[in-house]
C-alpha cells in the first residue's frame, strides 16, 4: 500500500539497468518529497548533497555493470543507528549534537551493496515509545492523517517508506518498534530474529530485545533488504554464526500444507472487531489455497507486558548511564560537583518517558528487589520462550494482531503510559522469546486507516514469514 | 600487635592486571606509558553503540591461575555488569563476573613464622575489565585517561582463612609469585598491576562468629599491606577493649602517615545492581580447551624450589632465593646446563655466583634479570675454569666485572688480559725464590718458629705474580722452600 509512487525493486532495477531511470532521478524524486511533506516531520538529518553524490557514483556503476545487490535503493536509517561523522541523535536532548566516530554494521554493508542513504529518522528518543510522540524533536504524525499518530518508536523510517520518501528504511525493533508503525501505516517491517542481524553501531537500548529491521512496501523489497543486512558480525557476539539463505528464492507464492497457528491468547473479545475481522478474513485466504489452520496456545501470553518492562527497562537503566555530561552529549551547566553534574546534565537531558524507564529499571535490580523483579522476569522469560517452541511443533509461523487498535489521535494515550504499553501486548512477545515476525497489510476500518497483521516464525526462519507475507500481498 | 585475647580474621581480594597484547573486549593495545587517550577505540571509549567482545587470551590466562591454585573452572561462567558512575568508567558500568564466575573453590599453601605449612583457601577467581584513571592533582579540572579502561584483570578472593599480617604477606606473595610464574601479570604492586584489598575483622580466641569487617584500601606495596593490617587490627583491638564497637566500613592506608582513613560514605553507599551482561554470551570452556592449558602450564615455584633442593643438592636457603622469581632460577639452571662438571659442589658454585653477585648487580641497577649483562652460558664457562683451575676465584671476581662490563665472554677476556692461572712450578719457585731473598729477616723467624708470617710469605708470592699463581702450588712450594 504505497502513497507514493514507489515501484518494487525488482521492476525498477530493470529499469535501471535498461537506463530508463537513474538512480540521481530517484533521489532527487525522494528528496522533493521529503520537502512537500515536511509535516510529517520523518527526518533528523537528511543527506541532501551526499545522496545525490552517492547516486550519481552508483549510477556509473550501474553503466559499468560492477554495482552492488542494492544499487538504485534509496534507504533512509533510524537515527539510533551511527554513522560516522553524522548526527546521530536518537532523537534526545542528551545526543543532540552528538556525531557517531564509526558507522553501524547495517551501514557498512548497506553502502557495500551500493545502496543511497537519504537521510536519518525521526523516532521515539532512545527507542522508547510506540507513537513516537516521544521525540525531543517533536513526533511523526501519519501520512494518511496527519492528526494521528504512525505508531513507535521507528515511526519515521516507517513514514518515509509510506509516505515515499525512500525505496526502504530501517527501523529497530526491541518491543514491536518496526512492526507496530509497519502495521499503523499499512507497511511491511520485518523484525529479524534475535542475532540474525548485527547491532553493532545500533544505540542500545534493551540489549537482548534489540534487532535491526527493514520497511518496505513489498515483502519482496523486505527481502532485498534483510538478504544484505544479515549475518554474522564478529563485532557483535550475539550475532549468529548461521548460515544466510537467500530469501527471495524462498519467496514461491505458495502456502499449500503450511501449518498456519492461530493462537487463542491473542484473539480474545477484547480484541478490536474490524481488526479480527480483516485478519480473518486473510487467515481464510491461506486456508482456502491450502494452507493448515490449528489453534496454538501460549499460555503466559498475560505475562509478556509485565516481563518485558521489567527486563527491557532494567537494561536500558545500564545501557543509558553511559550518558552522563561527562565525555560526550549534554553536559548541563552550573553543577558545583560531580554529583550534580550528572543529576543535573540527566535530568535535563532526558525526555520524561526514558527517565521513567530508567528508574523502573533501576528499581527492579535494586539490592532486595532484584529476586522479586529481575530475576522471576528472567524465569518468566524462559516460559514465554518455551510457549512458543511448543507452539511451533503444531505450526510452521503463527498468526496474530499487531497492535490492538488502528492509528490512534495524537496526545491520545500521553498521559497514560500503562495504556501506552498496552500498545505493544501482541508484538513483546516476540522480543522476549528471540523469534522473527513480520507486519503485513491486512486491509482497513472503516475509517480507512491501515489494519495490521503479525505473521511470527521460528527462530531463523524468516524465509517462511516473507513467503506467507509475498503470498498474501501478490493475491 | 595482636594481644593474647583477640585473633584477627582477614581475607584478600587480590587484582592482577593480565599481560595480554590487546584489551579485554576490544583490540587495543595494553601498551603501559603510551600518551593519555591514544590507546582507545569507539569500544572501550564507551561510545553509543559499541559492543564488547572477549578475548580468548582472557579465559585462557584465567584457567592458568584457576588450575594454578587448585581451583574447579567452571565449564560455563557469565559476565555481569557493575554499574556504578565515575568519569573514568565510560559506559557507566564495569564488565565483571558476579554470580557464575570462572574459578572458584581453589587453595594456596603458605609457609608461616613457624615454619610449617598452612592452607589459604581461594574463594573465587574472576575476570573483569579495569576502568581508566582520573587525574586529579592537576590545576585544571579533572582529566581523565582511558588508555587503561578495558585491560583485563582477574580478581582472586581469598577464604577468610587468614590470621596475621604476616600470613597475608605471605599470601600475596605465593600469589605474586604465581602470576609471575604462570606469565600472566608483571606482579609489581607498586605500578598497580597487583593490587590488593583486605577485609579485617577481629574476635575474640575459641569464639567462632565473626566480629564486624572494615574493608581496607590503597595498599600500594607488600610493606604497606603488612602494616595497613598491624595498624587496623590493633584499632579494632583497642576499640573492642574499650567497650566500643567496630563500624562497617572502608578505610584507605594513608602510607605517609601510617593510618587508615576512613572514606566518605558517601563513596561507599554503592548498590551495584549487578546483572548478566546481554552483551556477552557466556564463557564455555570445554574438558579439552582446560587440558590445554594444563599441557603448557609451568612448574610452579613450589615444585621447581623442591626439585632444585632434590636435583642440584642446593641447600633450602639457596633453592627458596633462587627460585623466588621465575626469570631468576630461569637463569641458574640455564647457567647449571653449561657446567663442565656437574655435581652438587658446583651447582652450590653457581648458585653462590647467581646469589650475590648477580642478584647483587639486578638490584643494584633495577633491572631485570632477562637484561643481565653476564649471560648465563658465560657465567657457567667462568666456574668452568675456574674448576679447571685456569683460574682463581679471586681473578674470577675480576673476569665477572669485566664482563660485566663488556658482555664478553670470560675466555676472550681471560686471554686478552692474560689472566690464566700460574700453574707451572718452575715460574712459581722462581717468585718464592725471590720472596724469600727479599725478605730474609721474615725467613730467620719463621724458621725460628714463628709459622705465623707464612701467610705473608704467601701475600707476597700472589703479589709478585699478579694474582695469577696457582694458590695450591705456591702453598707447597712455599712450604718445601722454607723448610729449607
Amino acid at each position: 500500500m504505497s502513497f507514493v509512487n514507489t515501484p518494487a525493486f525488482d521492476s525498477y532495477r530493470l529499469r535501471l539497468a535498461a537506463g530508463k531511470e537513474s538512480c540521481v532521478e530517484r533521489t532527487e524524486h525522494y528528496l522533493t518529497v521529503i520537502h512537500q511533506r515536511s509535516a510529517l516531520n520523518a527526518f533528523l538529518s537528511v543527506f541532501e548533497n551526499e545522496a545525490l553524490e552517492e547516486a550519481h557514483r552508483v549510477d556509473q556503476k550501474i553503466k559499468r555493470g560492477t554495482a552492488g545487490p542494492l544499487a538504485g535503493m534509496v534507504v533512509a536509517v533510524k537515527d539510533v543507528l551511527c554513522m560516522k561523522g553524522k548526527r546521530t541523535t536518537c532523537a534526545s536532548k542528551m545526543l543532540e549534537k552528538y556525531e557517531a566516530i564509526y558507522d553501524a554494521t547495517v551501514i557498512e554493508r548497506l553502502r557495500a551493496a551500493d545502496a543511497v542513504i537519504i537521510g536519518k529518522t525521526n523516532m521515539d528518543e532512545f527507542a522508547m515509545g510506540s507513537s513516537n510522540e516521544n521525540s525531543a524533536f517533536g513526533p511523526v504524525k501519519h501520512p494518511l492523517d496527519e492528526t494521528r499518530v504512525p505508531g513507535g518508536s521507528s515511526g519515521g523510517s516507517c513514514v518515509a517508506v509510506a509516505a515515499g520518501m525512500s525505496t526502504t528504511a530501517l527501523g529497530s525493533d526491541t518491543g514491536g518498534s518496526i512492526r507496530q508503525p509497519a502495521g499503523l501505516c499499512g507497511m511491511f517491517g520485518l523484525k529479524p530474529t534475535y542475532g540474525r542481524v548485527s547491532r553493532y553501531g545500533l544505540v542500545a537500548f534493551a540489549s537482548s530485545f534489540d534487532q535491526i529491521g527493514p520497511f518496505a512496501n513489498s515483502a519482496r523489497d523486505v527481502a532485498h533488504v534483510l538478504q544484505v543486512i544479515a549475518g554474522y558480525d564478529e563485532r557483535d557476539s550475539t550475532s549468529a554464526n548461521v548460515p544466510v539463505p537467500g530469501y527471495l528464492g524462498a519467496m514461491n507464492r505458495n502456502v499449500r500444507g503450511l501449518k498456519i497457528g492461530i493462537p487463542k491468547e491473542y484473539f480474545t473479545d477484547a480484541l478490536n472487531s474490524e481488526i479480527r475481522s480483516a485478519i480473518e478474513k486473510q487467515i481464510h485466504r491461506l486456508k482456502s489455497s491450502g494452507a493448515e489452520v490449528v489453534e496454538v496456545s501460549l499460555p503466559h501470553s498475560e505475562y509478556t507486558i509485565a516481563t518485558y518492562y521489567i527486563l527491557a527497562t532494567a537494561e536500558a537503566s545500564s545501557n543509558l548511564a553511559r550518558y552522563d555530561g561527562a565525555r560526550y552529549g549534554y553536559r548541563a551547566q552550573g553543577a558545583r560537583d560531580l554529583s550534580e553534574m550528572y543529576t543535573k546534565s540527566r535530568s535535563e537531558g532526558f525526555g520524561t518517558e526514558v527517565k521513567r524507564r530508567i528508574m523502573l529499571g533501576t528499581y527492579v535490580l535494586s539490592a532486595g528487589y532484584y529476586d522479586a523483579y529481575y530475576r522471576k522476569a528472567q524465569k518468566v522469560r524462559r516460559l514465554i520462550q518455551n510457549d512458543f517452541l511448543d507452539a511451533f511443533k503444531k505450526a510452521d509461523c503463527l498468526i496474530t494482531p499487531i497492535s490492538p487498535t488502528t492509528a490512534f489521535r495524537l496526545g491520545e494515550k500521553l498521559e497514560d503510559p500503562l495504556q501506552m504499553y498496552l500498545n505493544d501486548i501482541y508484538t513483546v512477545s516476540a522480543n522476549l522469546a528471540g523469534i522473527p515476525g513480520i507486519s503485513v497489510p491486512a486491509g482497513k476500518d472503516h475509517q480507512g486507516l491501515p489494519v495490521g497483521m503479525q505473521i511470527l516464525g521460528k527462530h531463523f526462519d524468516e524465509e517462511t514469514l516473507l513467503r506467507v507475507a509475498d503470498f498474501l500481498e501478490a493475491a | 600487635m595482636t594481644n593474647d585475647k583477640h585473633e584477627a580474621v582477614i581475607g584478600l581480594e587480590v587484582h592482577a592486571q593480565l599481560r595480554t597484547e590487546t584489551k579485554a573486549f576490544c583490540g587495543c593495545t595494553t601498551k603501559f606509558g603510551n600518551a593519555p587517550n591514544s590507546n582507545v577505540c569507539p569500544v572501550c571509549l564507551g561510545m553509543p553503540g559499541v559492543l564488547p567482545v572477549l578475548n580468548k587470551k582472557v579465559v585462557d590466562f584465567t584457567i592458568r591461575m584457576g588450575l594454578a591454585t587448585h581451583c574447579s573452572v567452571a565449564s560455563k561462567s557469565v559476565f555481569a555488569r557493575k554499574n556504578y558512575f565515575y568519569p573514568d568508567l565510560p559506559k557507566g558500568y564495569q564488565i565483571s563476573q558476579y554470580e557464575e564466575p570462572m574459578c572458584q573453590h581453589g587453595y594456596v599453601d603458605i609457609e608461616m613464622e613457624d615454619g610449617a605449612s598452612k592452607r589459604i583457601g581461594i574463594t573465587r577467581i574472576h575476570m573483569e575489565e579495569d576502568a581508566g584513571k582520573s587525574i586529579h592533582d592537576l590545576d585544571v579540572d579533572t582529566l581523565v585517561d582511558v588508555n587503561r579502561c578495558g585491560v583485563p584483570l582477574i580478581e582472586i578472593v581469598s577464604e577468610p582463612d587468614i590470621r596475621t599480617p604476616h600470613e597475608a604477606y605471605q599470601y600475596l606473595y605465593a600469589i605474586k609469585q604465581l602470576v609471575t610464574y604462570l606469565d600472566i601479570c608483571d606482579g609489581n604492586m607498586e605500578e598497580g598491576s597487583l593490587r590488593c584489598d583486605a577485609n579485617v575483622s577481629v574476635r575474640l580466641k575459641g569464639v567462632e562468629k565473626f566480629g564486624t569487617k572494615t574493608e581496607v584500601k590503597n595498599m600500594n606495596s607488600f610493606r604497606h599491606v603488612e602494616r595497613a593490617l598491624e595498624y587496623e587490627i590493633q584499632r579494632q583491638i583497642e576499640l573492642i577493649e574499650d567497650g566500643g564497637n567496630v563500624v562497617q566500613e572502608t578505610l584507605l592506608w594513608d602510607a605517609n602517615k601510617n593510618v587508615a582513613v576512613p572514606m566518605r560514605s558517601k563513596e561507599e553507599a554503592h548498590d551495584y545492581r549487578y546483572f548478566p551482561e546481554p552483551d556477552l554470551v557466556p564463557v564455555l570452556v570445554s574438558e579439552e580447551w582446560i587440558n590445554e592449558v594444563k599441557k603448557i602450564l609451568p612448574e610452579l615455584p613450589k615444585e621447581r624450589r623442591n626439585r632444585f633442593i632434590r636435583n642440584f643438592g642446593l641447600p633450602k636457603y639457596d633453592a627458596e632465593v633462587i627460585t623466588a622469581e621465575k626469570p631468576v632460577a630461569d637463569y641458574f639452571e640455564n647457567a647449571a646446563s653449561h657446567l663442565s662438571q656437574k655435581n652438587s659442589d658446583t651447582y652450590k658454585s653457581v648458585s653462590n655466583w647467581v646469589m650475590t653477585d648477580v642478584l647483587r648487580v639486578v638490584n643494584e641497577r633495577h633491572i631485570a634479570v632477562n637484561d643481565f649483562p653476564v649471560l648465563p652460558e658465560h657465567l657457567s664457562a667462568m666456574i668452568n675454569f675456574i674448576i679447571e683451575g685456569t683460574i682463581s676465584g679471586k681473578i674470577a671476581k675480576d673476569v665477572f666485572e669485566e664482563m660485566l662490563k663488556t658482555g664478553e665472554e670470560p675466555k676472550a677476556i681471560i686471554e686478552r688480559k692474560g689472566l690464566m692461572q700460574v700453574s707451572d712450578a718452575s715460574v712459581i719457585e722462581k717468585a718464592v725464590d725471590d720472596v724469600l731473598a727479599r725478605n730474609a729477616e721474615q725467613v730467620e723467624k719463621y724458621r725460628g718458629g714463628k709459622t705465623q708470617v707464612f701467610g705473608f710469605f704467601i701475600g707476597e708470592t700472589m703479589k709478585a705474580t699478579k694474582g695469577k699463581a696457582n694458590p695450591k702450588l705456591v702453598n707447597e712450594i712455599l712450604k718445601k722452600k722454607l723448610a729449607g
